[in-house]
């Protein structure tokens, strides 16, 4: 299955996972991983998700998310996995 | 399973070491659009580039999308205009027709450039050779996107010095007709030896006669990452050092690899080659340069810089090459002075002269690039130039090159600024002492006797 990450990078506050998870709902991403945690009060999360069913292109659902990241106040980024597959095993 | 410490990993290097693609090159067969009309020629070229180019700049930006990865420029290269446009043109001016074709094409599919306004000439020149290198003045100066490059020599054929001698007057010729803008013609043009057919960089790229009638190029860039990992491990011997350095390159050709591999099945064209340069940007931190003085270099040009460099392609290589089943094109580190911002800094200091770098084009790609010199260098002492970065790339069986603007109206304590890639640098001296009467002793230079190796 083509998996996507997630990255979500910024100051703490609350709401943001629900955000997230809000969107991805809507435009029928499945979560398959998360992790999560914050340092000197800044949030760090990676998601790993299934957007292969998604109702939008994936252009569209990548620059929503960076939308939402403008919203929240935070730099969230969507990559297809191939990127890290290819930088990081052989 | 990919692990957060690899994400994190890949993502620092695009947003804080400048990792990205740096083109996709679409090279594109002209061969077909040979006609003895020239009307008809110029329909046919611009039908043809906007008909198999079309998806480019849509499909590219949908890979930076999905990759979270900047491909910071689609290009599109062409079959030597020279060959093309032989059966049709008459004078010069019959060519930069063609030019201005190309330039509208490129700028219908939104490229920012396009390469093969050139010819090739290692040996001896056509008609159409001459006239194609008579025109490439008006050319430069009348189009935008437009890049020209001649091969001007090769280690099989030996050196061409009435091109060579020739091109020294069209150099200067180009600086004039566009002095308004700091002589920037002679930026998009290259005198090469030894030209790659599948090289995705301008100014140098064209669509060799070897190559399919549409192939996808991909070159990648990573000075930034290189830098990043080496400042890691400040101290350390030699080994570790280019075990560091074969690592980045390793990761950053992958990269390179898998957008070359979607573009080309995105576009149905097929892939040929991902081209290794380390290719710098102004960009504060995108600088081989800096890489150089990383490794333990007060200013780049002092000695002990050639080495460095030598070792510094020599690992990015050996990185590459086991990431990529197709490596081709330039492949090796890129030293222009303008487009890279250590490089302008030690050349406004004086460490970096023009002798300096010439010796260290000997252990790269690929030439004297991108250098301002006084608008007042005689056409013969440019000419000299070339001969010797040709006979280097000559005698050493590689690619090396030559882009150097004789900036009109400007001398040593000048500087010349175009903004963008291109960058800004000072004006450096070059020697004072003439060459005239040896280029302009007409012929060749023959092939040296290694290679002859039949």
């Amino acid at each position: 299955m083509k998996k996507t990450i997630i990255t979500v990078l910024g100051k703490d506050r609350v709401g943001i996972i629900a955000a997230i998870c809000n969107y991805l709902a809507d435009n029928n991403v499945n979560i398959l991983d998360l992790n999560q945690s914050i340092v000197d009060g800044y949030f760090n999360m990676i998601m790993i998700v299934d957007a292969t069913q998604a109702s939008v292109p994936f252009g569209e659902l990548s620059d929503g998310i960076a939308q939402l990241g403008e919203q929240l106040g935070m730099q969230i980024k969507m990559q297809q996995d191939d990127i890290f597959e290819a930088m990081h095993r052989i | 399973m990919i692990n957060y410490y690899e994400i994190n990993e890949t993502n620092k290097m695009i947003e804080h070491d400048n990792l990205d693609v740096r083109t996709i090159t679409l090279g594109i067969s002209l061969l077909d659009c040979i006609d003895g009309d020239l009307a008809v020629i110029n329909q046919k070229i611009y039908d043809k580039i906007t008909r198999v180019a079309k998806d480019l700049v849509p499909v590219g930006c949908e890979l930076e999308k999905e990759f979270g990865i900047p491909i910071v420029n689609k290009r599109i290269s062409v079959t030597p205009i020279a060959l093309v446009g032989g059966a049709a043109c008459r004078e010069p001016a019959d060519f930069v027709t063609i030019a201005k074709t190309l330039d509208a094409a490129a700028k219908e599919i939104g490229v920012n450039f396009v390469g093969g306004y050139s010819a090739i000439v290692s040996k001896g020149m056509t008609a159409a050779d001459e006239m194609l290198i008579r025109s490439i003045p008006q050319a430069m100066a009348e189009t935008d996107m437009v890049c020209s490059s001649i091969n001007v020599g090769s280690t099989k054929t030996g050196l061409n010095m009435d091109a060579i001698r020739l091109i020294g007057d069209i150099v200067k010729e180009a600086a004039y007709l566009t002095r308004e803008h700091d002589s920037i013609g002679c930026a998009k043009f290259v005198a090469i030896c030894n030209a790659p057919d599948d090289n995705p960089f301008m100014a140098g790229a064209f669509h060799g006669v070897s190559e399919a009638d549409a192939v996808i190029n991909v070159g990648v860039s990573g000075p930034g990452v290189v830098k990043s990992a080496i400042e890691q491990i400040r101290g350390e011997s030699f080994e570790v050092l280019c075990e560091t350095i074969k690592r980045t390159a390793f990761k950053v050709t992958r990269v390179g690899q898998l957008v070359a591999r979607e573009a080309s099945q995105r576009l149905g064209i097929p892939f040929g080659i991902v081209d290794l340069s380390l290719a710098p940007t102004p960009a504060i931190g995108d600088s081989v340069s800096d890489i150089l003085e990383g490794m333990g270099l007060e200013r780049t040009g002092a000695p002990g810089t050639t080495a460095a460099l030598a070792l510094l392609n020599d690992q990015v290589k050996k990185g590459g090459v086991m990431a990529s089943s197709y490596v081709g094109g330039l492949s090796g580190a890129f030293i222009p002075v303008s487009e890279d911002a250590g490089m302008i800094r030690a050349a406004e200091c004086g460490a970096l002269t023009i002798e300096k770098l010439e010796a260290m084009t000997c252990v790269c790609s690929v030439g004297l690039d991108m250098i301002a010199i006084p608008g007042d260098t005689p056409a013969t002492t440019i000419a000299g130039i070339i001969a010797d970065e040709a006979a280097i790339g000559m005698v050493n069986q590689k690619t090396t090159a030559v882009r150097v603007i004789p900036v009109y109206g400007k001398s040593i304590g000048d500087s010349i600024n175009y903004g963008g890639l291109l960058g800004h640098a000072p004006v450096i001296p070059v020697s004072q002492y003439g060459c005239s009467e040896f280029v302009s002793r007409g012929g060749r230079i023959p092939a040296p006797i290694h290679s002859f190796k039949n």
